[in-house]
C-alpha cells in the first residue's frame, strides 16, 4: 500500500470555547477520492482550511503529502489545488488572465503558466470565454473556472469545498463529469458536500461528520448497508395523520421513521411493504418505493437537525 | 495537463530561515504584477485623475492665488515665489495621495469583498509576500504622480536648485510610508464608517501641514502637534531640496519615514496571518 497523501489524528480546532472540529481522524491514498459529509457547521470547511495549510490546528495530528502544515506551509500549499467553497476569483482580471495571475503566484515560469491556462480553459469547457470578463459568467462557469486555477499549479491533491452548492442540476452534471475526469487520470480529491448523490457519484469512500466529530467512516455502498436498508418505501397520509398512522404500522419494515410531511419505511422489497399497509386497509395518498441512498444514512445518523 | 512543475528563479526563499519562509516565498512580485494587470485593465481612469488633481491645486493656488501672496519666507528665512512655495508640498501629497488610495480603499475592498487575499494565501505566497506587493504597487502609482509632476514643475521653473533632482526618491520614500502604514491601518478596519476616518484625518493633514503657508503661522503648541505628523516631514524634505534648501537636519525626516514604512509592514504582515492563515 502506498503511503497516504492525508493523516489525521485526533485533529482538534478550537475557537476559543467551541470546538469546530473534535477529534476527527482519516487518511486519504494517492489517487483515492475521499468525501467529508455533513450538515452545515459540522466541522467540514474548517477542517479542510487545516488541510489546506490555512489554518493551524489546537491539538493532534496531521500530514499532508508526509509534511507537517505547522513547519511547512507554503511547501503544502504549492502541491495543493484549492476550491473554496464561495468563488474568490479575481473579478478586477480577465478569464485567461486569473489562471495566468494564479499561477504567477505559485513562483511559475509565464511561459509554462501560458500553455497550462489554454490546456485549462479547454478542460473547464471555456475556451470561448477566455477574454471575458468573470461577473459575466454564469454560476456553472464560474466554478468550473475556479477549478481550473486550482489545477494551474499541477497539484497532487485537490480540495474541493461544496463544489456544486449552488448550481442548477445541468451545471452540476457538467462539473460531476470534470471532477470524475481527474478523478481517472489519478488526481486525489478531498470533498465536502452535504448532497448525498454528490458522495455517491464522486466518493470512493467517505465519512459523516456532525458537530465536530466523525460518525460513521466507508465506502457509499458499506454505509447504506450498515446504517439503511436495501429500500425505502415513502407514503403519505397527509400532515395531520402521519403520526396517527405511524402507530398502526408497527411490524411493517425493519425500521419506520415519521417526518412531519411523510412516513420512511426501512425494507429490503417496498413494495411488500406497501402490499401489507394496503391490506391492513391503509391508504396512502401517494407512495413511492426507492433505492435507499447516502442521504437515508446522513439522516439516521445525524438526525433531524438536517432540517433546519 | 502536462507533468512539469519547474518553478521560476524568483522563489529564492529556501536559503531563509524557517520563521520568515513561511511568511515570505519571495515572490512579491507576482502580487505587483496582478495589481498593475488590474489597474491597467479597470481602474486606469482613477488613476489619471489622481495625477491632475495635484497639478490642478498648483495652477489654483499657485499660480491664481500666488499673484496676491508675492513671496513667501521658509522655515530657514529664504524667500521664494509662493508658488515654488507650495509646489514642493503638493509633490509631497501627490505621493502621499497615490500610496494611499492604492493602500487603503482598494485593500480595503480586495479584503472585505473580493476575497482576493484568501485566494493569494492558499498558493505558496505568505503574507509578506502580499504585503509587500501591494505596498510595491502603491509605491509605483505614487512615483508616476511624482515624476508627471514634476516634470510639470520643471516647465514652470519651480524647481530652483540641482537638489530637486533628489525629491525623486525622497517622494518615493514618503509613498512608501504611507503605503505600508495605510494598509496596516485598512487591515484593521471592518466597517466603511472607519473608512471614513482615513479620510477624515488625510484632509486636515493636507490643508495644515506646512503645504499652503509656512508653520511660523501657528501658535508654538500647534506646531509641535503638525510636525509630529507624516505630511509635514515630507513637505519639508521634498520643499528642501527643490527650493535648495538643503541641511544634515532633513536625513530626520527620512528616518522618519524609514521607521513608517518598516511599522507599517511588520503590522500589515502579522494581521494578514492572522486574518487569513489563523
Amino acid at each position: 500500500m502506498p503511503a497516504p497523501v492525508i493523516v489525521a489524528r485526533d485533529l482538534v480546532k478550537r475557537y476559543g470555547e467551541f470546538a469546530a472540529v473534535d477529534g476527527i481522524s482519516f487518511e486519504v491514498a494517492p489517487g483515492e477520492s475521499f468525501g467529508l459529509l455533513g450538515p452545515n457547521g459540522a466541522g467540514k470547511s474548517t477542517t479542510m482550511r487545516m488541510v489546506g495549510a490555512v489554518s493551524t490546528r489546537t491539538a493532534g495530528e496531521l500530514s499532508i503529502l508526509g509534511l507537517d502544515p505547522d513547519a511547512f506551509g507554503p511547501e503544502i500549499r504549492s502541491q495543493l489545488g484549492v476550491v473554496p467553497q464561495s468563488d474568490n476569483l479575481d473579478t478586477e482580471l480577465r478569464v485567461r488572465e486569473n489562471l495566468l495571475v494564479y499561477g504567477r503566484y505559485f513562483g511559475l515560469p509565464a511561459k509554462v503558466v501560458a500553455k497550462r491556462a489554454d490546456e485549462l480553459l479547454a478542460f473547464a469547457q471555456l475556451e470561448e470565454k477566455g477574454k471575458a470578463k468573470v461577473d459575466a459568467l454564469s454560476g456553472g462557469m464560474k466554478r468550473r473556472l475556479t477549478i481550473a486555477r486550482a489545477l494551474i499549479n499541477d497539484p497532487s491533491v485537490l480540495l474541493l469545498d461544496e463544489p456544486t452548492t449552488g448550481l442548477d442540476p445541468q451545471a452540476r452534471h457538467i462539473l460531476w463529469d470534470r471532477l470524475f475526469r481527474l478523478k481517472e487520470q489519478g488526481t486525489t480529491l478531498l470533498l465536502t458536500t452535504h448532497y448525498m448523490d454528490e458522495a455517491e457519484q464522486l466518493c470512493d469512500r467517505l465519512v459523516v461528520v456532525d458537530k465536530g466529530a466523525i460518525m460513521a467512516e466507508g465506502t457509499p455502498a458499506e454505509l447504506i448497508r450498515r446504517y439503511s436498508s436495501r429500500e425505502v418505501l415513502e407514503v403519505r397520509f397527509g400532515s395531520d395523520r402521519n403520526v396517527g398512522v405511524a402507530e398502526r404500522l408497527s411490524g411493517i419494515g425493519e425500521r419506520t421513521e415519521v417526518l412531519p410531511d411523510r412516513i420512511l419505511i426501512y425494507s429490503d422489497n417496498g413494495e411488500a411493504e406497501l402490499e401489507r399497509i394496503t391490506d391492513a386497509g391503509l391508504h396512502p395518498i401517494t407512495s413511492l418505493v426507492r433505492r435507499s441512498s447516502l442521504e437515508d444514512v446522513f439522516l439516521r445518523l445525524t438526525g433531524r437537525s438536517l432540517i433546519e | 495537463m502536462s507533468g512539469v512543475t519547474e518553478r521560476d528563479p524568483v522563489q529564492s526563499s529556501a536559503a531563509l530561515p524557517r520563521p520568515i519562509r513561511s511568511l515570505y516565498a519571495g515572490n512579491a512580485r507576482a502580487v505587483m504584477l496582478r495589481g498593475w494587470r488590474a489597474t491597467r485593465s479597470t481602474n486606469w481612469l482613477v488613476v489619471v485623475s489622481g495625477f491632475f488633481e495635484p497639478i490642478f491645486y498648483l495652477l489654483a493656488m499657485g499660480i491664481g492665488l500666488g499673484t496676491l501672496v508675492g513671496t513667501v519666507t521658509t522655515a530657514s528665512g529664504q524667500e521664494v515665489a509662493y508658488p515654488a512655495f507650495i509646489a514642493p508640498a503638493l509633490l509631497a501629497v501627490a505621493a502621499m495621495n497615490g500610496a494611499i488610495y492604492d493602500s487603503t480603499w482598494n485593500v480595503f475592498f480586495k479584503m472585505q469583498f473580493t476575497k482576493l487575499y484568501e485566494g493569494m494565501l492558499s498558493t505558496s505566497l505568505g503574507p509578506l509576500d502580499v504585503a509587500l506587493g501591494e505596498i510595491l504597487l502603491a509605491l509605483l502609482r505614487g512615483a508616476l504622480y511624482a515624476v508627471g509632476f514634476q516634470l510639470v514643475m520643471q516647465a514652470l521653473g519651480l524647481n530652483l536648485s540641482w537638489w530637486a533632482i533628489l525629491a525623486l526618491p525622497a517622494v518615493l520614500l514618503i509613498a512608501l510610508g504611507f503605503a505600508s502604514l495605510g494598509m496596516a491601518v485598512t487591515s484593521y478596519m471592518k466597517t466603511f464608517q472607519q473608512m471614513d476616518w482615513v479620510n477624515f484625518i488625510l484632509l486636515p493633514m493636507f490643508l495644515f501641514s506646512a503645504t499652503f503657508y509656512p508653520l511660523t503661522v501657528y501658535p508654538e503648541w500647534l506646531q509641535g502637534v503638525i510636525q509630529a505628523l507624516p505630511l509635514w516631514h515630507g513637505v519639508e524634505l521634498v520643499r528642501g531640496l527643490t527650493t535648495g534648501d538643503v541641511g544634515w537636519g532633513m536625513l530626520w525626516h527620512v528616518l522618519y519615514y524609514v521607521v513608517m514604512a518598516v511599522v507599517g509592514i511588520v503590522f500589515t504582515t502579522r494581521r494578514l496571518r492572522t486574518l487569513f492563515l489563523d
